[in-house]
C-alpha cells in the first residue's frame, strides 16, 4: 500500500512527542492541515476487495487523478483502508465527506466516478447498494441497513482511516487513552477501570480481562518481575477474518492497547503472535510499531513519562493449536507448538514460566477505548455480564457477507437476517455455527437467542473468536461435523491420546453414517466417546472438539436418523446417498456438463436433453456447478 | 547469485543466537528458497544451539514448513468452513485430477504443488484459491481449467 | 504437609507432590502408560484422569500432574473417569494390537476387546513420547524426537533416518510402556564401525 499523504507529513512536524500536549499539537497540526471539504476517496484493501481487484481500483484513481489534469482544488486524497466489513460487495470506495458508498467497483467505472461525483458533485447510480426489498438506490454508508444496525466502535476507524500512517490515527484520537493513563492514572487505575468495564476476553472463553490483569499482579508481587504482555492474533478459525481486519485496518489500535497493559502490569517487553496466513497484518503492525517508535509511542520513556515498553513480532508458521495459550508460548519460546500439561495459570507461570497476560487482538483493540471513554461508557454496551461489543464474521449462506459489529447480547436473528441480509434463497437459514471448530451449531429454532457468552454457552455453543457460519437446506449437518473433525484431526498437535486417536475414531463413526451405515448404538457410541474426549484431552482445543458433533446430534438427531435408517441424506450433500439426474425441461443441451465430466458419463446430442450414466457417475458434482441453467438435480 | 551457503549465513546474522529465533530462521530460510534443506537445517542447528532433532520436530510440525522443493507455481485452494460448504472440496479433486496428483504434493514436471489451507479470509467470494500471490475467486471446474491453461501459455 | 482425599480416604503428602504420587504412596491404583518417576510427566496418555469434586462442582483432571492440594477431594473410580478410560483403552488395543503391555493393562481394567477397525496388526507404539524424553533427560543425547503433527505424528531420529548420535544405550527400550522401542530401536541407531585406536603414549 502506498502512502498519499507522503507529501502532506512531510510538512508535519513530527519529531519525538514527549507529553500529552506535544501529542495534541500534533493532531492539531494535522486535522488544521486537512481540508474538510476537500474530497476523500476511501478505497477498501481489505483481504476481500483486493481478491476482488481493489489495489487495481485505487492505482486507476491515482493514476487518473495524476493525468487527468484536475483542478488542483478538487484533486480528492485517495487512502487506502482497512477493511470497511461489506465484503460480499467489495472492491468498495467511499467517497468523502459526503459519505457515498459505492460497491464492486471496477477499474473501468473509476473515470466515470471521478467525472460525475468528484468534478460534478453527482452519484453514479449504477454503482449504489439497492435495497433487496424495494430495488431503490441508497447513496451514502450509513443509509444501508446492513451497516446502521450495527454498533461499530472497535471497527469504528477501520475503513476510514490508512492504517499505514500514524498521522491520520492520531488525528482520529489515536494514543489519546494511552497519554491519559501516563499522565494521569496509575498502573492500578488502569487495571480498576477495565475490571470496572466488565471487558471479557474476546478469544473464545471471555474470562474477565480485569479479573486475568490483576491475576498476574498477584503473581508479580509473589515472584516478582519480569511480566509479559502478548497478543493472541493466531486466529485460526476457518471463516473467520476479524481479528485480521482489526490488524491490517486499526494496528495501533491493538498496539495503544498492548502497551496500556505494559503499563497497568509493569511489563516492558510484549509479544505480537500472528497467524502465518495473515501477511499484510504483519506488515501493517510492523510499520504501526516502527512510526509508534519514530514519535516516542513506543520504546524507552514513552512520553517522557518515565516507563519504557518494546514489542516483537513472532509470525505464526501454521498451526491452530498454536491458538492455544501454552503453545502459543511453546511457540514463541521457538519450539513445536504443543500444549503444557501443567495445572498452572499462565499469568502466574506463562511465556519463559514468568506471569504473562495473553489477550486475543479484539480485546486489546478494546482496552483503548474503555481508558479513553471511562469504563462507565462501555459497561452501558451490551447486557449484564456481557459487556461491549463483538465482532463477528457473518459468512456461509446469507446475503450480506463480511464483518459485523453489534452490542453483546443481540438476537441472533437480527445479526442473520436484519444485517445479514438472511438466507440467498429467500428461505430461513437452517443453523449458524457459531465458535468455528470448538463451537456449536445453532438451529433456526433458537433464532431469538441473545448472542453473548453465557447465552452460547448455555445453548452448547460457544462465542469462540466470532465466527458465524450460516448453513441453508443444502448443508447436511453430518457433513459439516466430519468437516470441523476433519480439520481438528489434522490440526491436532497428537499430543494426547484422547485428541490425537479420539477425534480420527469419532470422524470413523461418523463416516459411516456418511455412507448410510450404521445404528443408534452407533449415536450413543459417538456421544460417550466425545463425552470421553471432552473430559480426557490435554488442552482446549481436543476438550472442545467435539462441540460440533454433539450439538448436531442435539438438535438435529432427525436427520442422522435419515441417513442410517433410511440411507437418505435429506440436504443432498453425502455422496454416497445421492444420485444426479438432468431435468429434461431445463436442459437445453449445450453441452457443457458433458465436455466438464471428468468421468465422461453425461451423453446427449447437441440442443437435445442430455442424461446421466448414474453407474459410472462418481458425484463429484461438477456438472451441477458448470450448468448455467440449473438443469442438474440432487436426489 | 550467492551460493545457498552464503545466502543462509546472511540469514542466520539477522538475529541473535538463541534457540528462540528458531521458527523465525527456518521461515526466512523457506522464503528464500520455497523449502527447507537438510543442511541448512544442520546449519540453524547449529547457530542457534538446539539440537538438530528439535529442529526437526519443529520443522515437521508446522505446516507452513516445507521439506522438500515446490513446484514453480503454488496452488493453494482454501478449504475454510465458508469455501467448504460453497464447493472448495470439488475444486480440490478436480485440481487433483487434472494434475494428476494428491493435495499437498509436487507435479513430477515441478510445474504445480497443490496444496489445501484452511482461511485465506476472503469468505465473501468463496470457494477461493491463492495461485501463487495472486487470489482466484468464485471457482468452479471451468474456471480452474481456464486458469490452469492461462498458466500453460503464460 | 498436605492433607486431602483420595476416594474419601484422608492422605497426607508432602508439598510439590503430585495427586498420582499421593495415590500410589497409599496404595491407591490409577492405571498410567507414559508415566514414569524418572522424567518429567507429561500428561499425555490421559490413562491417569481423575474426577476432583466439591459439592455440585467437578472436574477431570491428569493426576500424573495435578498438584497435591490441600482439602480436595479427589475419586478415581467414578462414572466419567471410566469412561475416558474405558475409551482410551478400547482405542489403544485398536492402536497398538501388537502391544501385551497395553493387552495386559487394558484385560485388568476390563477392557478386552474394542469397537475400532485395526490398521497396523504389527504396531506396538502409542505415540506417548517417553522414550523421547527419557533420551533429552535422562541421557541427554536427544537423539530421538517427536516428528510431525497430530495422527501422523511420531517417534524418530532427524529426517527418519538412523543416527550417530544414538549410543544404543537401550534406556528408550527400558523405558517403553509398551515394548515398541525394542525393535524400532534399529531403525533409529547407525552401526557404526568401531575402530580401535591405540592410547596415546
Amino acid at each position: 500500500m502506498t502512502n498519499e499523504n507522503t507529501a502532506l507529513n512531510t510538512k508535519i512536524n513530527s519529531g519525538r512527542l514527549n507529553s500529552h500536549e506535544d501529542l495534541n499539537a500534533l493532531r492539531q497540526q494535522i486535522i488544521d492541515k486537512h481540508d474538510p471539504t476537500k474530497l476523500e476517496v476511501l478505497v477498501c484493501h481489505g483481504t476481500g476487495c483486493i481478491a476482488n481487484g481493489s489495489m487495481e481500483v485505487s492505482e486507476t484513481f491515482k493514476k487518473i487523478c495524476e493525468t487527468s489534469g484536475i483542478d488542483v482544488k478538487i484533486k480528492p486524497n485517495i487512502k487506502t483502508t482497512g477493511c470497511q466489513g461489506f465484503c460480499s460487495r467489495g472492491p468498495l470506495v467511499l467517497i468523502n465527506p459526503q459519505g457515498i458508498f459505492y460497491q464492486r467497483v471496477k477499474p473501468k467505472d473509476v473515470e466515470e466516478i471521478i467525472q460525475k461525483t468528484i468534478i460534478n458533485n453527482e452519484p453514479v447510480e449504477r454503482l449504489l447498494y439497492k435495497d433487496p426489498k424495494t430495488g431503490e438506490p441508497i447513496k451514502t454508508e450509513n443509509e444501508i441497513p446492513f451497516y446502521n444496525l450495527q454498533e461499530r466502535i472497535v471497527l469504528h476507524n477501520i475503513g476510514k482511516i490508512d492504517p499505514t500512517d500514524i498521522n491520520d490515527k492520531i488525528a482520529a484520537g489515536g494514543y489519546q487513552a494511552l497519554a491519559k493513563a501516563l499522565t494521569t492514572m496509575t498502573p492500578k487505575d488502569v487495571v480498576t477501570e477495565i475490571t470496572k468495564s466488565g471487558l471479557r476476553g474476546r478469544g473464545g472463553a471471555g474470562f474477565p480481562t480485569g479479573r486475568k490483569w490483576q491475576g498476574a499482579l498477584k503473581a508479580v508481587d509473589k515472584k516478582g518481575g519480569p511480566v509479559y504482555v502478548v497478543v493472541n492474533g493466531d486466529e485460526g478459525d476457518p471463516g473467520a477474518f476479524m481479528d485480521c481486519a482489526i490488524m491490517e485496518g486499526d494496528p495501533h489500535a491493538v498496539l495503544e492497547g498492548l502497551i496500556l497493559g505494559a503499563y497497568a502490569l509493569g511489563s516492558n517487553n510484549g509479544y505480537l503472535y500472528i497467524r502465518a496466513e495473515y501477511p499484510l497484518a504483519v506488515k501493517h503492525l510492523e510499520m504501526a510499531m516502527a512510526q509508534a517508535r519514530e514519535l516516542g509511542l513506543l520504546g524507552e520513556n514513552i512520553l517522557n513519562s518515565g516507563f519504557s515498553f518494546d514489542a516483537r513480532i513472532n509470525r505464526g508458521a501454521g498451526a491452530f493449536v498454536c491458538g492455544e495459550s501454552t503453545a502459543l508460548f511453546t511457540s514463541i519460546e521457538g519450539k513445536a507448538g504443543t500444549p503444557r500439561p501443567k495445572y498452572v495459570r499462565s499469568v502466574e507461570e506463562g511465556l519463559w514460566g514468568r506471569p504473562t497476560v495473553l489477550n486475543n487482538v479484539e480485546t486489546w483493540a478494546n482496552v483503548p477505548l474503555i481508558i479513553d471513554k471511562g469504563a462507565d461508557w462501555y459497561s452501558k454496551l451490551g447486557v449484564l455480564n456481557n459487556t461491549g461489543t463483538k465482532v463477528f464474521c457473518l459468512v456461509g449462506k446469507v446475503n450480506n457477507v463480511g464483518l459485523v459489529e453489534v452490542p453483546m447480547g443481540t438476537p441472533l436473528s437480527k445479526i442473520v437476517e436484519d444485517i445479514g441480509g438472511g438466507v440467498p434463497n429467500g428461505k430461513p437459514f437452517k443453523a449458524v455455527q457459531t465458535g468455528g471448530p470448538s463451537g456449536g451449531c445453532i438451529p433456526y429454532k433458537l433464532k431469538d437467542l441473545a448472542v453473548d457468552f453465557d447465552s452460547l454457552t448455555k445453548a452448547g455453543a460457544m462465542m469462540g473468536s466470532g465466527a458465524m457460519i450460516v448453513m441453508d437446506d443444502r448443508d447436511c449437518v453430518v457433513d459439516v461435523a466430519l468437516y470441523f473433525l476433519r480439520f481438528l484431526e489434522e490440526e491436532s498437535c497428537g499430543k494426547c491420546i484422547p485428541c490425537r486417536l479420539g477425534l480420527s475414531r469419532m470422524k470413523e463413526i461418523l463416516d459411516t453414517f456418511s455412507h448410510g451405515k450404521g445404528s443408534e448404538k452407533d449415536i450413543d457410541d459417538l456421544i460417550s466417546l466425545a463425552k470421553a474426549i471432552q473430559d480426557g484431552a490435554l488442552c482446549a482445543l481436543g476438550t472442545s472438539a467435539p462441540n460440533p458433533c454433539l450439538t448436531t446430534i442435539k438438535f438435529f438427531k432427525e436427520e442422522y436418523l435419515a441417513h442410517i435408517n433410511e440411507q437418505r441424506c435429506p440436504a443432498g450433500v453425502c455422496k454416497d446417498l445421492i444420485t444426479y439426474s438432468i431435468d429434461p425441461d431445463a436442459c437445453t443441451g449445450c453441452g457443457s456438463c458433458a465436455r466438464h465430466c471428468p468421468q465422461n458419463c453425461i451423453s446427449g446430442e447437441k440442443k437435445k436433453v442430455h442424461v446421466i450414466d448414474t453407474q459410472n457417475c462418481i458425484r463429484c458434482g461438477i456438472c451441477m456447478d458448470t450448468c448455467k441453467f440449473d438443469a442438474v438435480q440432487v436426489n | 547469485m550467492n551460493s545457498q551457503v552464503e545466502v543462509i549465513d546472511e540469514i542466520l546474522e539477522c538475529y541473535p543466537e538463541k534457540p528462540e529465533y528458531l521458527i523465525f530462521l527456518l521461515q526466512d530460510i523457506q522464503s528464500a528458497y520455497g523449502y527447507i534443506s537438510p543442511e541448512s537445517m544442520q546449519a540453524v542447528s547449529d547457530y542457534a544451539g538446539v539440537p538438530i532433532t528439535q529442529v526437526y520436530s519443529v520443522a515437521t510440525f508446522y505446516q507452513s514448513f516445507r521439506l522438500e522443493p515446490k513446484g514453480e507455481h503454488e496452488l493453494r485452494v482454501c478449504l475454510g468452513t465458508a469455501c467448504y460448504l460453497k464447493g472448495g472440496q470439488r475444486i480440490v479433486e478436480e485440481l487433483e485430477r487434472k494434475l494428476n496428483i494428491k493435495a499437498g504434493e509436487t507435479t513430477e514436471d515441478m510445474i504445480y504443488t497443490l496444496d489445501t489451507v484452511n482461511c485465506v479470509g476472503a469468505c465473501a467470494l468463496s470457494p477461493v484459491m491463492m495461485v501463487d500471490d495472486k487470489y482466484e475467486t468464485n471457482l468452479t471446474a471451468g474456471k480452474v481449467n481456464k486458469i490452469l491453461k492461462n498458466i500453460e501459455t503464460e | 504437609m498436605i492433607k486431602f482425599n483420595i476416594n474419601d480416604i484422608e492422605v497426607e503428602v508432602e508439598p510439590g507432590c503430585t495427586v498420582l504420587e499421593a495415590a500410589r504412596q497409599y496404595g491407591i491404583e490409577i492405571p498410567t502408560l507414559c508415566y514414569h518417576e524418572a522424567v518429567a510427566p507429561s500428561g499425555a496418555c490421559r490413562l491417569c484422569m481423575v474426577e476432583l469434586k466439591d459439592g455440585d462442582w467437578s472436574k477431570l483432571v491428569a493426576s500424573c500432574i495435578y498438584p497435591a492440594a490441600e482439602g480436595i477431594n479427589v475419586y478415581t473410580e467414578t462414572e466419567r473417569v471410566q469412561n475416558v478410560r474405558n475409551w482410551i483403552f478400547q482405542m489403544l488395543l485398536a492402536q497398538c494390537p501388537a502391544s501385551v503391555e497395553i493387552k495386559t493393562l487394558a484385560k485388568k481394567y476390563g477392557v478386552t476387546s474394542s469397537r475400532f477397525s485395526i490398521e497396523n496388526p504389527d504396531e506396538e507404539c502409542m505415540v506417548c513420547g517417553l522414550c523421547t524424553r527419557a533420551c533429552e533427560e535422562i541421557v541427554g543425547l536427544s537423539a530421538i524426537s517427536m516428528v510431525d503433527r497430530g495422527v501422523y505424528k511420531k517417534v524418530g531420529a532427524p529426517f527418519m533416518q538412523p543416527t550417530d548420535v544414538c549410543v544404543a544405550c537401550g534406556c528408550c527400550v527400558t523405558i517403553c510402556p509398551t515394548g515398541a522401542m525394542r525393535s524400532y530401536i534399529d531403525s533409529v541407531r547407525s552401526v557404526r564401525s568401531v575402530t580401535l585406536t591405540p592410547l596415546a603414549l
